[in-house]
């Protein structure tokens, strides 16, 4: 390759910015044309199933796991357990489909991010417009299940309002590090597996379902790698009513946050690099 | 002033070359075209001048500027029809012109103005509402320029823009485009059929294996590298070398194919007659004008659709 190929090679850039042109926000109006057509199959699979889990785990199990006047973690019936786990859980789990096939789709299939780039839209353009977009739905899905477990008394107290921007957060914590996986991954097989052999167990082993205390000890340390044991870790402190339960420090919270704010920003670094060396070529 | 202007223009994939070192000077109001074959670089030096591919080597300016630094500029002028539609098959007509536009900045209410005309003129109008997946393959290429026009650009890049239609819709398409170059849109297409080039070109350059190996207008062209008529013939042979011995001396050139024998002469029919003269009888002829598909054969010594 010629010198002058290797130099160039980056990205084609812009010095004058987004001054020209939509911008991330016409990226964000884009992803939100889309889900307006989707969004009722959507209410099913992200808010329904949750307040599924919340009824069946929280209210059936409970009623097992706690007897009478002894709960099975000190201080906080199941079903609050439960539903400050779940809070963080499905933000996981929407931000996971939200970054994986459409945003595959939309650089292989439809091609959307072909057009776009014709525009005067840039790379990081695409990925703060999603990133947007992923935010908005999280703020969606997670504020009706806190409305919700607040009205059914499972979340108490006006902290727990508190919990809505922790599992966005949280949800970010997963969706960019995925969407940065979409944007370099060849094949759309890896979703599969992605979702069997990494979300599934996060899922279950981050501590929304019980304390990961009850795990192994090396399993209770490879929990702390999960940013939802983080997030929940924080939601639980806010979401059960005062005095809390189960209480986190504040320098406990920050470096919590801290954990969060670090896979989430990772994400996008590593995101818009590998979609720009994936879309400029 | 040249809207577009290339000078040892270079795009490399790895080690592979795919475009060369080609110059370009493109005037506003032109249609111009690339030709050439599969795998010659006519897409990947499209992409550079559209600025969606990094230039790779020489000098390139769009509408004077540079494509590395001013991208975005640059882009806010051009409508780019790419080689495959890029349309999003789950939103209706409308929408997918409405989202386009947004990427431009244009606002809603002029979205909103715009997209009526847009749409008669794609001859889309009574699909404004249907989803793009139920749309023909005409309808589509004709929605994705629509949709390129939406910030009503100086220079409108066009690849392979018939590719894979039926007659019809190509004739329908051709229209339009004809209907744009009328209105002083600057056209740059390239092209696979030569019939096209032809009717499209007010000037082309043949590319092959990422050169420029001619240019001009189609006639100048015809008239550089090849006769006024062609006289084909065929023969129940399987190879057609053995016959040339046959026709030797009737033109003032012989191309050999697999299939038939061209003969470049200023006059077809003598050509055919001084044959029969002869006592050759082939199994068929014809006699034709010249076209650009013989001069791709005269400089690449190859055809070009296979
Ligand atoms: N992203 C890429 N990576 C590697 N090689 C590429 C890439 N894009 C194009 N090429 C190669 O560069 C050469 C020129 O490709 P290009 O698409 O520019 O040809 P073309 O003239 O448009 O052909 P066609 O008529 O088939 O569309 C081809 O051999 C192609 O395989
Ligand atoms: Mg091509």
């Amino acid at each position: 390759m010629s010198a002058p190929a290797t130099t160039r090679e980056g990205d084609v850039r812009t010095r004058a910015g987004s001054a020209v042109g939509g911008g991330w926000r016409s990226v964000t109006a884009y992803w939100l044309t889309l889900y307006r057509r989707i969004w009722k199959s959507t209410v099913i699979s992200s808010v329904l199933a949750p307040l599924l889990y919340l009824a069946g785990m929280g209210y059936g199990l409970g009623a097992i796991i706690d007897a009478p006047g002894r709960t099975a973690v000190p201080g906080v019936a199941y079903v609050g357990f439960v539903a400050t786990g779940l809070v963080a859980a499905q933000t996981m789990m929407t931000s996971v489909a939200e970054t994986t096939y459409n945003v595959f789709g939309a650089i292989k299939w439809q091609r959307t991010y072909h057009a776009m780039l014709a525009s005067p839209l840039r790379v990081v353009d695409l990925v703060r417009g999603h990133v947007a977009y992923l935010a908005l739905r999280l703020l969606m899905v997670s504020t009706a299940f806190a409305l919700v477990a607040l009205a059914l008394g499972a979340m108490r107290g006006p902290a727990a309002l508190l919990t809505i921007p922790i599992a966005v957060l949280g949800g970010l914590a997963f969706g960019l590090p995925v969407y940065a996986y979409t944007a370099g991954t060849a094949s759309d097989e890896g979703f599969n597996m992605l979702n069997r052999f990494v979300i599934m167990p996060l899922f279950l082993f981050s501590g929304t379902f019980f304390p990961i205390s009850q795990l192994p000890q090396v399993l209770e340390w490879l929990a702390w790698a999960s940013p939802l044991t983080h997030a929940i870790t924080l939601t639980r402190a806010v979401g059960l009513g005062s005095p809390a339960p189960l209480p986190v420090e504040g320098w406990q919270a920050a470096l919590h946050l801290a954990y969060l704010l670090a896979w989430a920003i990772g994400g996008y670094v590593f995101g818009v690099r590998r979609l720009r060396r994936r879309m400029v070529v | 002033m040249a809207l577009i202007e290339a000078a040892g223009l270079r795009k490399a994939f790895g080690d592979f070359v795919a475009v060369d070192g080609i110059d370009l000077q493109i005037s506003a109001g032109e249609s111009f075209g690339f030709l050439g074959p599969n795998g010659a670089g006519k897409t990947s030096t499209m992409r550079m001048i559209g600025c969606t591919s990094p230039v790779g080597g020489g000098t390139l300016r769009v509408l004077g500027m540079d494509p590395t630094t001013q991208a975005a500029q640059i882009k806010a002028r051009l409508g780019v029809v790419p080689q495959q539609d890029a349309l999003d098959e789950e939103l209706t007509v409308a929408q997918n012109l409405a989202v386009f536009g947004r990427y431009f900045g244009i606002s809603r209410a002029e979205l909103y103005r715009k997209s009526g005309p847009l749409l008669q003129f794609a001859q889309l109008t009574e699909k404004a509402g249907a989803k793009v997946d139920t749309l023909s393959g005409g309808m589509k290429r004709r929605l994705t320029i629509a949709r390129a026009l939406i910030n009503d650009p100086s220079i409108l890049l066009l690849d392979e823009p018939t590719t894979g239609l039926d007659p019809q819709a190509r004739h329908i398409l051709w229209d339009r485009l004809f209907r744009l170059k009328r209105e002083g849109v600057t056209l740059v297409l390239t092209i696979h059929y030569m019939d096209e080039a032809e009717q499209l070109c007010d000037r082309l350059v043949v590319m092959d294996h990422g050169r420029i190996v001619a240019h001009g207008s189609p006639r100048e062209l015809i008239r550089t590298y090849a006769s006024r008529e062609v006289l084909e013939v065929r023969f129940d042979v399987p190879d057609h070398a053995q016959k040339a011995a046959d026709v030797d001396g009737l033109a003032d050139r012989v191309e050999v194919l697999a299939d038939r024998l061209l003969l470049y002469t200023h006059d077809g029919d003598a050509a055919l007659d001084a044959l029969t003269d002869r006592g050759v009888h082939p199994q068929s002829t014809l006699v034709r004008r010249a076209s650009l598909e013989d001069v791709f054969l005269r400089l690449t010594g190859r055809s070009l659709v296979e």
